[in-house]
């Protein structure tokens, strides 16, 4: 059998009012973009908790893109202001235990910027796919399986 | 200066306080938490080089009267978790009366003797040995001869390591973690009513010592303690398989540090890091 070619899983994490809507221009201007990223819609940046990353990788996903309103522009005021600190620490945590920036992305992407969004997203998904497969998570999480079994 | 026994028979009587916190030898003349309720019980009260134990934990999992006074005994690294405390609205400042102890490094295990080999890892690159908040001050400081730091040289090389390395060597360290969760009752910060670990709709962490659940367990404790985390090392101290959880909250101090010059508990009015922002903040690493 023909080796599969790899097509990484990158799961997107973007605010509402300016990246969906972004991503959502991008579509209706039919600008190409690669299929691997699955959006998931959240309030506001803030609104992401970090266990969301987590959770992801840990649902086999190769990559991670978190996406938001520009600073000043966010819906909420300062939504993404609390969220930029957070993160700040966040991919310091990551990098430290090994998940490091090729596998963890974040971006600024407006409703307006349609275009910026697909620069972005193809981006993300080129770097991943050049990484290859998350191998290290999924092997601690088939450990978990097979713990399960016996 | 005033003897800690002194001090603490003296609010006893006064009833300034309803009860203090401290240190007390058991009958093996092992240093363990202990409070005193009277006057008598005033007399049990030590302090010495074994007092480990960061107090600041109980100011949160006892009943402190709403209008009362609690009186503590506390080194400078508890003092810094009860200010920390106080930052984040979780006790008043007026609900405590801090008896800072001048401290000369703790030792690890009850039998050991105090000196440099054994002098506990938090005390090695302590800066501020002498209270900073306190309403009382007692004991001496006898000058010590700083161990090295080895954390420091650890981290260092994790730092050089490879990402792939760098995983590696957690994935064997969480590997161990049998999910007792003593980190969690044991540090002061971890005051949660209910912990997300706890939550099972929807579950974010898988509850079984597993390996992929112990990452993420791991993780976002050490998480929920950027910009958080006073360093009092008691996580690795109760943790019972020794994982080095301090390397942990050390780099996200070490982060608060870089980044935003900011140390969590040195002043009560101060706001914290994580609950505030600032609009000229780092993003080199946003596209």
């Amino acid at each position: 059998m023909a080796e599969e070619k790899f097509e990484p899983k990158v799961v997107a994490f973007v605010c509402n009012w300016c990246t969906y809507t972004g991503a959502d221009l991008a579509g209706t201007s039919r600008l190409k973009q690669e299929p691997n990223a699955r959006l998931i819609r959240v309030p506001c940046t803030g609104r992401i908790d970090p266990v969301f990353v987590i959770k992801a990788f840990e649902s086999g996903a190769d990559g991670v893109l978190i996406s938001g309103c520009h600073p000043g522009d966010c819906h909420y005021n300062t939504g993404n202001f609390h969220a930029r600190r957070r993160w700040t620490f966040f991919k310091e945590l990551l990098n430290f235990v090994g998940i490091d920036s090729t596998r963890l992305h974040f971006s600024w992407v407006s409703a307006s910027e349609g275009k910026k969004w697909v620069d972005v997203v193809n981006g993300v998904i080129d770097t991943v796919r050049e990484q290859g497969p998350f191998l290290k998570y999924k092997e601690i999480k088939e450990h978990d399986f097979q713990e399960i079994e016996n | 200066m005033p003897d800690l026994i002194e001090i603490a028979k003296g609010l006893l009587e006064s009833k300034e306080v309803s009860f203090i916190i401290g240190y007390t030898k058991d009958r093996f003349g092992r240093v363990k938490p202990y409070i005193a309720k009277s006057v008598e019980d005033a007399n049990n009260l030590m302090f010495d080089h074994h007092s480990i134990h960061n107090l600041a934990v109980y100011l949160t999992r006892l009943k402190i009267p709403e209008n009362g006074r609690v009186g503590i005994v506390a080194k400078s690294c508890d003092i810094k978790a009860i200010i920390a405390l106080i930052q984040e609205n979780q006790i008043k400042r007026e609900q405590v009366y801090i008896i800072g102890m001048n401290c000369s490094g703790v030792v690890t295990h009850s039998t050991d003797e105090w000196k440099k080999e054994n002098i506990q890892i938090k005390c090695k690159y302590c800066a501020d040995k002498a209270p900073m908040l306190y309403d009382a001050v007692a004991g001496t400081a006898e000058p010590f001869e700083q161990p090295d730091d080895t954390q420091e040289v650890l981290m260092q090389k994790l730092e050089t390591m490879s990402s792939a390395e760098r995983w590696d060597f957690w994935a064997k360290e969480f590997e161990k973690c049998i999910k007792c969760y003593a980190c969690r009752q044991v540090c002061p910060m971890c005051y949660c009513e209910q912990c997300l670990a706890e939550k099972n709709q929807p579950q974010w962490i898988t509850t079984s010592p597993t390996p992929a659940g112990n990452f993420s367990w791991n993780i976002i404790k050490a998480f929920h303690m950027a910009g958080r985390c006073v360093g009092c090392h008691e996580c690795e101290r109760a943790c019972p398989m020794g994982i080095p959880l301090t390397l942990l909250t050390r780099k996200m101090g070490m982060v608060a540090g870089k980044e935003f010059n900011y140390r969590h508990g040195m002043a009560i009015d101060q706001p914290t890091l994580v609950g505030s922002y600032n609009f000229n903040d780092n993003e080199d690493f946003i596209k």
